[in-house]
């Protein structure tokens, strides 16, 4: 499989990276040389394989439902590019 | 004093323990060293106040015979590993000066148990590399150079400033990660010595994540025992982290040295690539060699995924990096450029903060997670993967305990040489390696000799899950054949 040009432009809208117009054709190469790379993966059998979920046999661990930290609002804001009274400021998303 | 840079951890160890020399002197030597050697660009940032103020604390502690194992040992950071109040950059432009309220789980446990920071070390940006040459700081410099010439080499990577920096003398280890052979590649590369454990051995909790999945961290150090030292201070278990396994961590110091007497080591033939360089044959044959004199006996046996287990890496990783690192929006924490809409704040954030390898990877991984893709390559790629396991499964089935492979498909290449044109002539430097994160396997690289131009060459040596005791006693033996390199002096 490859990629064109509108998919390229697809791809970056869902990673949410700008991408120009100018990058595209040298993106597309650079992806579809990594998808023909990976193509002879189709000439394994995998029927009746189960994927792998964990690399470790092990059970999924649970903590216990209770507060075990928090009360730190300026750590939590201290890296924020913009913030106010320990809120994050973003652009205006409802009008 | 400038000698006791070239200690190993044990000797140093000695020499505080009987008051030689004190933490405050080593630390002071390693730091001039790090001064001296700033065009190897392998520390990203020093932190000599706090590397002194450490080192005069533990000194304290030693004098009322207090000093934990690791007691006064100064050690480099990889920029991977989030440090208290101490700018943590994961060698990306997004993260800009982030720095971490908190301290990661293993890089807690070394300040625990007596060891010195020294500072952070260059990494490839988010771990995704094999030469260090994606970090936003520039590329490391090998301290090798093939004899005769001034070509700069890479170190490898991605923990190519660990590996720089050890072999360099300018700290007595470091801490490193591996997600396809970021450990163990470049100590290859560098003469030294990379333990990528059992996944779940060492707590990811505080470690910048690429794919969690795959991620371990470990240590870089000169000789098999110091790495067994350092690794016992990393290990063990975290409840911060699901994934950290809950079971006792051995001596493993005890294990270096110990007979291997009896032990049956896998010789895999699906390593023996087609043009294959004939000293790396040559290399693998003497370990085997080296091996089979200390006792243990050799077997051939196959794992036939084995040229299956880069692809489906290529899918694995990346769709997981695409998720880890969608948290990255200019919001929260690091680089920010502005946009009219939140949207293209996002999106402006995001171009502008990722570099080039960065960004291919998390499109590719964004494609194989979408509709219509996913069950084509993520779940083909996840279904490929169990049977990557189950190969190593078969062979240890057979009383396999370890199986020994090259550590690299080549010595360190020239900064700029590789991957300019298809980012894959890059990934095939983890051709050995990626197998064992993809199995969830412990991996040792130990410095095995040199090619015919004068650079160091490794050997890869497999373990069963959590028996990174058997590699120690392992590795101990190609360590004691081959003997310990060092590169020349010319930085």
């Amino acid at each position: 499989m490859s990629v064109d040009a509108a998919t390229v432009r697809r791809i970056a809208h869902l990673a949410r990276i700008a991408v120009t117009e100018a990058e595209v054709p040298h993106l597309q190469g650079e992806l579809n040389a990594m998808l023909a790379f990976v193509e002879q993966l189709s000439e394994v059998n995998i029927d009746g394989v189960e994927p792998m979920t964990s690399v470790t046999p092990m059970e999924m661990k649970k903590r216990h439902d209770v507060v075990n930290d928090g009360e730190i609002p300026d750590d939590i804001v201290r890296n924020a590019p913009e913030t106010q009274n320990h809120f994050f400021l973003v652009p205006k998303v409802v009008e | 004093m400038t000698d006791l840079t070239s200690l190993t951890i044990a000797e140093a160890r000695e020499g505080l323990a009987s008051q030689s020399f004190t933490s405050l002197e080593l630390t002071d030597a390693h730091l001039a060293a790090i001064e001296a050697a700033r065009s190897l660009n392998a520390f990203v940032l020093e932190t000599p106040d706090q590397a002194r103020a450490m080192a005069r604390t533990v000194d304290a502690k030693i004098a009322k015979g207090e000093g934990g194992p690791l007691a006064g040992i100064p050690l480099g950071i990889k920029d991977l590993f989030a440090t208290k109040d101490v700018r943590t950059t994961a060698c990306s432009k997004i993260l800009g000066n982030f720095v971490p309220p908190y301290e990661s789980t293993v890089t807690s446990q070394l300040w625990r148990d007596g060891a010195v920071m020294l500072g952070k070390l260059n990494n490839d940006e988010f771990a995704m590399g094999s030469s260090n040459e994606t970090s936003c700081f520039g590329p490391v410099v090998n301290p090798w150079r093939r004899e005769g010439s001034n070509t700069t080499l890479v170190p490898g990577g991605s923990s190519g400033g660990s590996a720089s920096a050890v072999a360099a003398l300018l700290c007595m280890g470091a801490t490193a990660t591996d997600t396809g052979g970021s450990i163990r590649q470049p100590a290859a590369f560098t003469a030294t010595v990379g333990v990528k454990p059992t996944y779940g051995r060492c707590s990811r909790w505080g470690i910048v994540a690429f794919a969690s999945s795959l991620d371990q961290a470990g240590p870089i150090a000169r000789t098999v025992r110091d790495s067994a030292i350092l690794m016992r201070s990393m290990a063990g278990h975290d409840p911060k982290d699901t994934t950290s396994v809950d079971i006792g961590v051995p001596d493993y110091e005890a294990a270096v040295g110990k007979s291997v007497k009896g032990m049956k080591i896998g010789i895999p033939k699906e390593y023996r690539l087609d043009g294959m360089p004939a000293e790396i044959e040559k290399l693998w044959s003497e370990g085997a060699a080296w091996l089979k004199a200390a006792g243990a006996e050799l077997v051939e046996v196959s794992l036939p995924h084995t040229k299956y287990a880069l692809p489906a890496y290529y899918i694995v990783a990346p769709a997981e990096a695409s998720s880890n690192l969608a948290r990255y929006d200019g919001v929260r924490y690091g680089l920010r450029v502005p946009g009219r809409s939140i949207g293209e704040l996002y999106e402006n954030t995001r171009a502008e903060g990722f570099g080039d390898e960065v960004r291919r990877r998390v499109m590719i991984g964004t494609y194989v997670l979408s509709a219509g893709y996913y069950d084509a390559y993520y779940l083909r790629a996840q279904k490929v993967r169990t049977l990557i396991k189950k190969d190593f499964e078969d062979c240890f089935a057979k009383g396999i305990s370890a199986i020994l492979t090259p550590a690299t498909p080549s010595a360190a290449f020239g900064v700029g040489e590789k991957g300019g044109a298809d980012p894959v002539e890059m990934y095939l430097n983890d051709i050995f390696t990626v197998t064992v994160n993809m199995a969830g396997l412990p991996g040792i690289a130990v410095p095995a000799g040199k090619d015919a131009q004068g650079l160091p060459l490794g050997l890869q040596l497999i373990g069963r899950p959590f028996d990174e005791e058997t590699l120690f006693s392992l590795g101990e033996v190609v360590e004691q054949a081959a003997g310990r390199f060092t590169p020349p002096r010319w930085w």
